[in-house]
């Protein structure tokens, strides 16, 4: 595995001769910035954090700082530095303030790992202050359906960080709907609760219908004879299969209403919505000589 | 009734290493709510998310009140909006 090198200069914009104060001043502003509490549900916010965080941790704790400055680029050969520091108390992280943001995770970079040992400054985040968090963390996690499966409530078995929870998926669920699972989030500290699981679902529609809420679409065609005359049509529903009668001198475009064949309606047991089928007339091809003499006495009766 | 699990306002403070004041202030801004049995403060759990955010928006990102009362009011506008995309994107889906 290839570790790359990260500048942390860079990372919080300032200069390499930059002094304590100016570092602080760049954190705070690049916090306040990407702070995961002011960009809910913004994984580039988190990552940009998480890396801003991590500079932070080495540039503003002097110790790290001289090694980082010392080894920089040639990092890998830092292990010199890094037994003679062994010996020493490890001092409590120096930099200051480490913040604390709701987001999955304070791991660091293989970088700052292979420098300066897995456990960052003494366990990642310092716990002093108002660091620790009372309540556990909360967990997001993303659960791809077909249109299919959000069409009955169904149990299905997840595995979030390592353990299962089985879960009820109510009939009707909509794309991009988050719903909470009380309690199945991270473990709280000093007998605080314990954070939820919120999951977001993601919903493929490979069906032909398309979808709004609990209401379904679909275009049907049909052929010029029975949109004349009228008729009777077999019409696929989204669980079965239903008998239309088409009046007789339906235009191209008319929508009809099935009601309670659309979809299931999110936490109204036994409710649905309605199918609306739109006809798509045809029109005939590859008319025999007699098709197109019938068609021609029919214009002439409407001139 | 709905049962809620309270959480006291001291074992917050003590878990935040936060003074008591500071809660007090935060109902006052309506920020956190605040409910009181026998005499005891408790900040109802489910509030607790809420609360958690206050206080690292104050320590964390130096953020006063007055600015976390604005940020908190544009955070649920926010929120509404990102839900109406979603719903305005489904719909969306019916033209694709």
């Amino acid at each position: 595995m290839s570790v790359e090198y990260i500048d942390y200069y860079k990372v919080l914009g300032v200069s390499k001769n930059a002094s304590e104060k100016d570092i602080k001043k760049a954190y705070r502003k690049m916090a306040r910035k990407y702070h995961p509490d002011v960009n809910p549900n913004d994984p580039t916010a988190e990552k940009k954090f998480k890396e801003v965080n991590e500079a932070n941790e080495v540039l503003g704790d002097p110790d790290k700082r001289k090694k980082y400055d010392k080894y920089g680029k040639d990092w890998e050969h830092a292990e010199a530095f890094e037994q003679a520091r062994q010996s020493q108390q490890r001092p409590r992280s120096g930099g200051g303030q480490q913040y604390s943001g709701d987001f999955g995770g304070h791991d660091f970079s293989d970088f700052f790992e292979s420098m300066f040992g897995g456990a960052g400054g003494g366990g990642g985040f310092s716990q002093g202050g108002s660091q620790v968090k009372f309540r556990g963390q909360d967990f997001n996690a993303e659960l791809r359906l077909q249109l299919r499966d959000a069409y009955t409530t169904h149990k299905q078995t997840l595995t979030v960080n390592g353990k299962n929870i089985r879960i009820t998926i109510p009939a009707g669920i909509e794309n991009g709907q988050t719903i909470k699972i009380k309690g199945h989030g991270g473990p709280g500290r000093n007998g605080g609760p314990k954070g939820d699981l919120y999951i977001t679902f993601s919903i493929e529609n490979n069906t032909p219908f398309k979808r709004d809420g609990s209401n379904l679409y679909k275009n049907v065609d049909l052929d010029i004879y029975t949109a004349v005359l009228g008729g009777e049509m077999t019409v696929d529903t989204f669980d079965g299969k239903v008998k239309l009668k088409v009046k007789p001198e339906t235009q191209n475009g008319t929508k009809v209403k099935l009601k309670g064949k659309g979809f299931p309606i999110y936490r109204k047991e036994g409710q649905f919505g309605d199918l609306f089928i739109t006809y798509d007339l045809k029109t005939p091809t590859n008319l025999s000589a007699r098709e197109k003499e019938l068609f021609k006495e029919l214009a002439a009766i409407k001139k | 009734m709905i049962l809620r699990n309270l959480i006291s306002v001291t074992d917050f403070c003590t878990s935040h290493d936060i003074s008591q004041t500071l809660v007090v202030e935060l109902k006052s801004y309506g920020l956190v709510e605040i409910v009181e049995e026998d005499n005891v403060q408790y900040i109802p759990e489910e509030e607790l998310p809420k609360a958690e955010k206050v206080v690292r928006l104050y320590y964390d990102l130096d953020i006063n009140l007055e600015g976390i009362e604005v940020i908190t009011q544009l955070l649920n506008r926010m929120e509404d909006m990102q839900q109406e995309m979603t719903r305005l994107r489904n719909r969306l889906r019916l033209y694709e």
